[in-house]
């Protein structure tokens, strides 16, 4: 059986880093919906690529957090973007595919994905 | 009032697997304020059952909620009317001739049992279970869990208190941490069940 052991050397690993990330207000945090109509549309492997993309492309001031219902359900699943001193933009439909094109061009590059938006899917 | 629906149709549009009705409803407790959730799957061949078992010590209910929890129209939050949740996971189990049991009381907690009759053929698969625990762990950092996963005579069991002791404050969801967190439930998962899909 794995045991706990290998923990220790991590937290050894993961405190000797330079810069360890904190929370603060400038932090842009990336919410996704997780209440039952989420979790029913797919949610969970959304949550999982955009944690797995943020860590990998080493985003530091990025946090990927979850949240209860939204009150849109026919539109999960749900990711919302809120950087600070910008508006919030509020991305439905989501697929793990989606996801990475909205950290590359939102994320990284500062261009929301305007087609994936809630805005978008109204009209 | 009845609420009649196609089980059929919920199963395939809505919850397929197990695992993710334990998502759902750990994250009820969480919204209580839980300051530890136990998550318990126990699967039993000789007794033909699979249970789940998810205790918390969040809030609780009054006897006015309880006696509306499982009616899919009654819901405590406030942007939407219905609370499928609960009402889901109980029309899974008692689909395989299982059962389904809640208590709860103000101050003290809740406590969800669902018995699963393993060979019956509307049985949902346990699923993606590691999936369901691993992403409760490390994005529910201010709630702790405690996992067991019993098969047969063999389990394990996953607790936050201890990982969050001998971590001294490094956060769970550090890239390595979380990536650790998943081995540590998919080697123990294996060698528990022997890679059994459940």
């Amino acid at each position: 059986m794995k045991s706990l052991e290998e923990l220790n050397a991590i937290r050894n690993k993961v405190k000797g880093r330079v810069g360890m990330r904190a929370e603060d207000e400038n932090q842009t945090r990336v919410v996704v919906g997780m209440a039952t109509c989420g979790i029913a549309a797919g949610a969970r492997p959304v949550l999982n690529a955009m944690a797995k993309l943020v860590a990998d492309k080493q985003l530091e001031n990025v946090a990927v957090v979850q949240t209860g219902c939204i009150g849109l359900c026919r539109y999960e699943p749900i990711v919302e973007i809120l950087e600070p001193g910008k508006e919030k933009v509020t991305y439905v439909h989501m697929t793990a595919e989606k996801a990475e094109q909205v950290v590359d061009q939102h994320l990284v590059k500062g261009n929301p994905v305007v087609k994936f938006t809630l805005g978008a899917a109204e009209k | 009032m009845t609420f009649r629906v196609s089980w059929k149709d919920t199963n395939k549009a809505m919850m397929p697997e197990i695992s993710l009705n334990v998502l759902d409803v750990a994250e009820n407790s969480i919204r209580a304020e839980a300051s530890l959730v136990e998550i318990l799957v126990t699967i039993d061949l000789e007794e033909n059952m699979l249970k789940v078992q998810i205790i918390d010590d969040g809030k609780g209910m009054t006897k006015e909620q309880m006696a509306k929890v499982t009616d899919p129209f009654f819901t405590t939050r406030t942007t939407r009317k219905v609370g499928l949740g609960i009402p889901f996971f109980k029309l899974a189990a008692e689909a395989t001739g299982g059962s389904f049991q809640i208590e709860s009381e103000v101050g003290k907690g809740t406590k969800v049992t669902t018995i699963f009759k393993l060979d019956h053929i509307d049985r949902m698969p346990l699923g993606d279970i590691n999936s369901t625990i691993h992403t409760l762990v490390v994005y529910n950092p201010q709630t702790d869990f405690l996992y067991r996963y019993t098969y047969g005579q063999e389990s394990f069991e996953l607790d936050t208190r201890q990982i969050k002791e001998i971590l001294g404050g490094v956060p769970l969801d550090a890239p390595e941490v979380s990536a650790y967190i998943k081995e540590y439930l998919d080697e123990n998962k294996s060698e528990t069940d022997g890679g059994a899909i459940v």
